[in-house]
């Protein structure tokens, strides 16, 4: 068993059905025990789409597994097809019905149908919700295109002359994070560089248009976590080559559109910059000089973590002190970057291992997911949501892409947004005792809450470093005490732990003003 | 008078679990943690719906099964301990731990009644630990209150023979619970105790004196067992609306002997002022028909009440479990032609709601937008659950949840 206080993703069969929601003329089957209809919700409300997801369930309850759920099964498949007539039937169990076992992919494909009948293997012990999803799009793709796989050693045809060339758009799903507005802004982003989009998948597709990808001169892997198994075998199988860089952020929008030029046998001019984004002067405006060094933990599904880190230390000079991820299977790209940036990778699903290591880092701002928003307020430190899971705010009304020049845009307001602002945190640091503008406060801009404080103003940040305090028989002068609370909020954490490591490490056991600046001068800011 | 007929259907049920009680609960009862000993998808289920408040401290989580929980590699009982240990050294004000049962645990026979033995013993003098199941295979939304709240009943102390108490079942809001609780000392009964109470510590006593009154119509399991108890169920339609209020404190006024002129005595001033305030919302409702989808069993009250104070039509009303040993109050108040359904086939369900075209159609979250986007008008039942409805000065504020969606529904010009 696992403790688990928030989960960054549900299980697989949530992932199966972030598939069937994204496309038209598909339907999902699920055996689930009544009440998991809950996940309809998160369609309905989070992302508020207009229609019921195409999805039916058995609802199985007590008094039916005395009797015969296959059975159950069955009628349920029966009542589905012929209310909906689907093109496509996908099959799966959610994780009660994987312990009943009854097979209803196999009963499914037995009761003679008139149209594919996919079952889904979602092992809901083993796997979460990404994989769920990837597993899907895969399934569906190579099911219904293996078929028409050229034999091998067949060259691909050249494209004719005089047309542009064709991408596919592959991963944005329903439930995805700015998907919605990735695709325009991608597609703007291909356009400007002369290449059409072929087809954008699962979003908005049908069955029938999946027949269409291997029209397309390529594929862009636009989100890994969703595509990167189905494009992996396109382009094993159809010559596709695969775009991989995935393009948030300035500079990896720049290697996005080379990337993109080349798989389509193109010349980019790459003197001119084909959009503008207005993040790069922002980030160089005298203005954004006090952003230098702020210390940020990252924390994401992979995609959008290393990209925020590449932005953070690249695009606005922050100090990346902590980077990770949730997504085991993207664990080796969150490896490699964190060794970019010289720090040790976070791999984990467990809430409470990631709550721990904001903690102990002491950021001073945390780039997450709706769950570090839990963490971010129970520390008081300030946060950015920058990756599923999400809540319905960031599914916004307003244009609102991730990816792209604009998408930069965006990036830089909203995570510069939750930090205090220049002259508030100068005037802070230099008259520590008003009584409106006190250092536990909110930044004043973000309104009138003190929600920022959860520790109260004049106590120790954090208490789990008392313990090192006490065991290591190590204490804090008053006068020490005091001085340590004439730093800002934000950054005093960090100077407590560097202080006590650099006393520890001396064998100081009275940490005195002196020991702090010592410290001070030792460590840098 | 005739009640109507009950048409019962079966087919798939788009109903939360027990489960999502859980977000009201522990807020109610507020030294609680609730532990779900489940899969990811209970977790998910759980965050999903409370998920959206930040939290800095939640008074839930779920114990994740893992394969080699369901292998036998894993001794489930060890690892219960290990999992409850984490969480009571987290959070060392808790006081009353539940674990809550759900269908995976329920499937795999796991003995949470056992496991809560066990450790109530281990953690003695300082929490208690108590199960419940809230699964889906079990229980339908405010079931699992119903479950919740038979978990505490040996909790309760025992009131000495033939002495006297009133005990209301089922959750309130703090705001009504204080109302009903002038309005009881005013008519001279007493003392009145609420289950479940606000802190753990302070258990009602229950003994053969003590006298019930539902205040909500989905806790039937819990008032079967408190009679097995020796407390007396007190028949009366539930406290929605003025006249459902009136019925209900007159059947406690009765019970204890109080003269009819006494409780219109006390209530006058509250009747009056709910007069006023519902006749502004019966203009707006007046004449409307409504569709009640199943969900939490507040529907035949709630039907009741519009139709009977507001004026609606009542088209279809479905409720997910109809208790009808609870409903005997409720059910000759519904007009004897009703469409009453119990149980839930959604996609024939709703081919009868497109048929019908109400005005107004309650149903559940997963329903609603999609409805509205075919020019339905919807109120979201969920609220019904964590809004004060219940009490004379609560009644317009139960019909404006009603008329809302309608003005609304004028209003907008885009």
């Amino acid at each position: 068993m696992q403790l688990t206080l928030w989960s960054y993703e549900g299980p697989p069969h949530v992932g199966a059905m972030r598939i069937a929601a994204s496309m038209k003329g598909v339907h999902l089957i699920l055996h689930a025990p009544q009440g998991d209809t809950y996940a309809d919700l998160l369609f309905t409300m989070i992302e508020r789409r207009a229609s019921r997801p195409p999805v039916s369930y058995t609802s199985f309850q007590a008094r039916d597994l005395g009797r015969d759920t296959a059975e159950l099964f069955k009628t349920t498949v029966e009542a589905t097809y012929e209310r909906f007539k689907p093109e496509l039937i996908l099959i799966g169990e959610s994780c009660t019905a994987e312990l009943i076992q009854d097979q209803p992919g196999a009963l499914a494909q037995g009761m003679g149908l008139p149209v594919p009948v996919l079952p889904l293997e979602l092992p809901a012990y083993t796997r979460k919700e990404n994989w769920g999803a990837n597993e899907t799009f895969y399934q569906m793709v190579r099911g219904l295109l293996k078929s028409r796989v050229p034999a091998p050693g067949t060259e691909r045809e050249l494209r004719a002359q005089g047309t542009r060339p064709k991408a596919n758009l592959l991963g944005p799903t329903a439930l995805g994070y700015r998907c919605r507005d990735d695709i325009l802004e991608v597609t703007r982003l291909l356009d400007s560089i002369g290449i059409d989009v072929n087809l954008v998948a699962p979003l908005g597709a049908t069955p029938a248009d999946l027949l269409r990808i291997p029209e397309a001169d390529f594929n862009v892997c636009l989100y890994p976590e969703v595509a990167d198994q189905a494009c992996d075998w396109l382009r094993r199988s159809f010559g596709q080559p695969v775009v991989k860089t995935v393009p948030i952020g300035i500079g990896a929008t720049r290697e996005f559109l080379q990337e993109a030029a080349r798989a389509a046998g193109i010349e980019v001019d790459t003197t001119r910059e084909p959009i503008s984004s207005r993040m790069p002067w922002y980030s160089r405006s005298v203005d954004s000089t006090y952003l230098t060094g702020k210390r940020v933990f990252i924390f994401g599904d992979a995609t959008h973590a290393v990209a925020a880190a590449r932005i953070a230390a690249e695009e606005l000079g922050f100090t990346v002190v902590g980077l990770g991820t949730y997504a085991r299977e993207f664990a080796r790209e969150v490896r490699e970057a964190a060794k970019r940036y010289g720090v040790e990778p976070l791999i984990t699903d467990d809430y409470l291992e990631v709550e721990a290591k904001v903690a102990e880092l002491h950021p001073e701002l945390v780039l997450g997911t709706q769950m570090e928003r839990h963490i971010a307020k129970r520390l008081g430190v300030p946060c950015a949501v920058i990756s599923a899971p999400v809540h319905i705010q960031d599914f916004p009304s307003r244009y609102a892409p991730q990816m792209g020049f604009e998408g930069a845009n965006v990036i830089f307001d909203t995570w510069v947004h939750p930090l205090m602002m220049g002259l508030e945190e100068h005037l802070v640091t230099m008259f520590r005792e008003d009584f409106e503008f006190h250092d536990g406060a909110t930044p004043s801009h973000l309104g009138p809450t003190t929600a920022r404080m959860s520790q109260a103003p004049d106590s120790p940040p954090e208490p789990t470093e008392t313990a090192v305090v006490a065991d290591g028989a190590m204490v804090w002068a008053p006068e020490a005490e005091q001085e340590l609370k004439k730093i800002p909020f934000f950054v005093r954490g960090k100077a407590k732990r560097n202080t006590e490591r650099f006393a520890e490490e001396r064998g100081i056991q009275t940490i005195t003003v002196e020991t702090l600046y010592d410290a001070k001068a030792h460590f840098g800011r | 008078m005739s009640a109507p007929e009950i048409r019962c259907e079966q087919g798939q049920r788009q109903v939360f679990c027990g489960l999502s009680g859980i977000v009201w609960l522990h807020r109610k009862i507020q030294d609680a943690f609730f532990l779900v000993v489940g899969s990811r998808t209970c977790a998910h289920l759980l965050q999903s719906a409370a998920g959206v408040m930040i939290f800095a401290e939640p008074r839930f989580a779920t114990a994740i099964l893992q394969e080699r929980d369901l292998a036998g590699l894993a001794d489930c009982n060890q690892e219960l301990d290990r999992v409850a240990a984490e969480v009571l050294e987290r959070r060392p004000d808790i006081k009353t731990l539940f674990l809550v049962g759900s269908c995976p645990s329920e499937v795999i026979k796991l003995d949470l009644g056992k496991a809560a033995e066990r450790l109530s013993e281990v953690y003695r003098d300082r929490v208690r630990v108590l199960d419940y199941s809230a699964s889906g295979l079990e229980t339908a939304f405010t079931q699992g209150e119903d479950a919740c709240l038979q978990a505490l009943l040996p909790e309760l102390p025992t009131r000495a023979a033939g002495e006297r108490s009133l005990l209301i079942v089922g959750t309130l809001p703090d705001v009504v619970e204080d109302q009903f609780k002038r309005l009881f000392d005013e008519l001279g009964i007493g003392p009145v105790e609420f289950l479940p109470p606000r802190h753990a510590t302070e258990y009602p006593s229950v003994g053969n004196g003590t006298l019930m009154l539902l205040a909500q119509p989905f806790v039937g399991e819990t008032a079967r067992a408190l009679q097995k108890r020796g407390a007396t169920l007190i028949t009366a339609p539930y406290p929605f609306g003025i006249e459902g209020t009136r019925a209900w404190l007159k059947a406690a006024t009765d019970a204890w002997g109080i003269p009819a002129e006494r409780l219109e005595a006390v209530t006058a001033p509250a009747i009056a002022r709910a007069e006023k305030g519902l006749a502004r919302q019966r203009e707006l409702l007046a004449g409307k028909r409504i569709c009640f989808l199943p969900d939490s069993q507040l529907e035949i009250p709630m039907a009741r009440f519009l139709q009977r104070e507001c004026g609606m039509e009542l088209v279809e009303v479905a409720t997910p479990f109809l208790d009808r040993q609870l409903m005997e109050a409720e059910l000759p108040l519904l007009p004897p032609d009703l469409h009453l359904t119990e149980g839930q086939d959604v996609d024939r369900q709703l081919d009868r709601v497109r048929a019908a075209r109400p005005d107004l159609t309650v149903c559940g979250l997963g329903l609603a937008n999609p409805l509205e986007a075919e020019g339905l008008r919807t109120k979201w039942s969920i609220e019904l659950v964590f809004t004060p409805v219940h009490g004379f000065d609560q009644a317009a504020d139960l019909a404006e949840l009603f008329a809302r969606p309608l003005v609304r529904g004028a209003l907008l010009k885009v």
